[in-house]
């Protein structure tokens, strides 16, 4: 089912052989029908959530604010590509935790390769912190990365005390980031001529930009009323919604097309299928390396096992397998799954399911991308990102109380 | 004669400077400009790597490679001005090394950029690239610095006997 979801056959979206697998699995007996009912029961509430932030991100798209972020880079850089690579540190990273991943992939990255070539820079460092930061810096909040809000479901934390937790760990993850880039690029970020392209400065999207930070003030105040941070999303989202559909810049169809229903079902059926894997076998074989405890050693032990299977099965069936063996361990080994694949993909070319997309992209794009540089940068940015980070979080647990 | 000029990202005055010091009058300029698929090719496998999101059409990659002939040709309208002088524009995409050599054969002279660290002299003033170009060129090359060249106090000490 992974290998179809990659290679998707004729084009077809990946929920189409997904769904299908889920049916068998149920079906077939491999997975009791209770089973698969709780999976849906708990896989719903984080599927609506993470479709309300998608829908989010891309109504802010329609509103102007990736442009008027690709401006406000441009300023700060002041012809300076150094400065022009701390810009985009700042507003991937931004991006990413109030977002998502799928903004800084989708919407960020062409408006940094623009500013780029506006200010004259060599594209690629900026182009890079991009996809390195789209992991690293999806850390902070539940709503950053899916893979978090799988966890964030599971791990029974509130939603600040998520980010109280993790903050200390995405910042020292970004640092570390920073500091490879700066030294590994740094041939890239000496040179720079402006080419004039007569595109003047956009107006600065107030009403999304309000919108959004009211959206976060949500999701700290909801669940102090008892409410599911979800619906500060939903309503984030539709405020933006009704704006765009009153001014006519959206159809109800494109909105409705945001929240990428086909991902939805795809994210369903995975859940669905993984319990069915793990309940027949994957668990007794699993359980017996992950480590057990939160200790340090253990931690680092978790984080180190999430990251390398995040590489071997991609990080969504991979936090989708170690939740339920991390879980009653408590939130921190729950965090450490997080940190592993999070920041685990930063490793291996497309976060791998290694020949099978390999296959895939050479067909499509032909030896494109430069691979040792990407895998030397991987093991240099990894490996410290993620040792580094595992024990920021342990410090965090330790003082703020796992 | 024909005198091409490598036009990239960052560097490109000091070529077109050059061109206009060194290029006879008579000489037939070209002004060329490679589009690598490295960083398009990033994104794609940034998409890529986010499971399930099917959309093709929304692939950053292909975007990136709209921009990136945008930019070039922007690019090359600059150089275009700043020579003052009539010239043709190449613009080719592929590996930029490989291009760039096959661009240059039967040119009289390649006119190109340091692209490593330009803080000292040295060889890592030049960067892979550049230094792919200048190893395999046909022909003669021209290789300026960007900026002004460092100080020959940058030399390395002679080796000890």
């Amino acid at each position: 089912m992974l290998a179809g979801a990659v290679i998707r056959p004729f084009g077809l979206p990946e929920a189409v052989l997904a769904v299908p697998a889920a049916a068998v699995a149920v079906g077939s007996g491999a997975i009791p029908l209770e089973h698969a009912r709780e999976e849906a029961a708990r896989l719903g509430p984080v599927i609506g959530f993470l479709a309300a932030v998608l829908v989010l991100a891309r109504l802010c798209d329609e509103e102007g604010l990736f442009r008027a972020g690709g401006a406000w880079m441009a300023r700060v850089a002041a012809g300076r590509p150094r400065r022009l690579l701390g810009a985009v540190f700042v507003l991937a990273s931004a991006v990413t935790a109030v977002l998502s991943l799928d903004a800084t992939v989708v919407l960020l990255t062409p408006v940094v390769f623009a500013t780029a070539a506006r200010l004259g820079v060599r594209p690629k460092p900026h182009v890079y912190a991009c996809t390195h930061l789209s992991n690293t810096a999806s850390l902070l909040l539940p709503v950053s990365n899916l893979t978090n809000l799988l966890a964030f479901a599971a791990s029974g934390l509130s939603f600040t005390r998520f980010a109280g937790l993790m903050v200390l760990p995405w910042l020292v993850a970004i640092a570390v980031e920073y500091v490879v880039f700066r030294r590994w690029f740094r041939g890239d970020l000496a040179a720079a001529v402006p080419v004039p392209d007569g595109a003047g400065t956009p107006p600065l999207p107030v009403f999304a930009l309000v919108t959004v930070v009211c959206t976060l003030a949500g999701f700290v105040v909801t669940p102090a009323l008892g409410i599911d941070p979800a619906w500060a999303a939903a309503a984030g989202a539709l405020v933006l919604a009704v704006r765009a559909l009153m001014r006519r810049r959206m159809t109800v169809r494109a909105v409705a097309g945001a929240a990428g229903v086909p991902f939805l079902a795809f994210v369903l059926a995975l859940g669905v299928v993984v319990r069915a894997v793990v309940d027949n076998g994957l668990a007794d074989v699993l359980g017996r390396i992950v480590p057990g405890g939160t200790g340090l050693p253990a931690l680092l032990g978790v984080a180190a096992l999430a990251a390398v299977l995040a590489n071997l099965i991609n990080n969504l069936p991979a936090v989708l397998v170690l939740l339920p063996l991390t879980a009653p361990a408590g939130p921190g080994a729950v965090l450490a799954v997080l940190l592993g694949v999070n920041i685990g993909p930063n490793l291996t070319y497309a976060g791998s399911l290694a020949t099978l997309l390999w296959r895939r992209i050479v067909h499509q794009h032909e030896h494109d991308v430069d691979l040792k540089e990407f895998t030397v940068l991987g093991l240099l940015t990894v490996p410290a990102a993620l040792g580094l980070a595992v024990v920021a979080l342990w410090g965090s647990l330790y003082v703020l109380g796992g | 004669m024909i005198v091409t000029a490598w036009i990239a990202e960052g560097t490109w005055p000091a070529c077109v400077d050059a061109v206009r010091v060194h290029a006879p009058e008579a000489a037939d300029v070209v002004l060329l400009h490679v589009s690598g698929p490295d960083v398009p090719g990033l994104a794609h496998a940034a998409y890529a790597g986010l499971l399930g999101r099917g959309h093709p059409e929304h692939d950053p990659g292909t975007r990136l490679e709209d921009l990136g002939a945008d930019s070039a040709a922007r690019l090359l309208d600059s150089a275009a001005r700043r020579l003052g002088r009539p010239c043709r524009r190449e613009e080719r995409s592929g590996r930029v090394e490989r291009e760039v050599v096959a661009a240059v054969a039967g040119t009289d002279l390649l006119v190109m950029a340091r692209d490593g660290d330009l803080a000292r002299l040295g060889p890592r003033s030049l960067g892979p690239v550049a230094r792919f170009v200048v190893d395999h060129a046909p022909c003669p090359v021209l290789l300026v610095w960007p900026a002004a060249a460092p100080d020959v106090a940058t030399l390395p000490p002679p080796p000890p006997h």
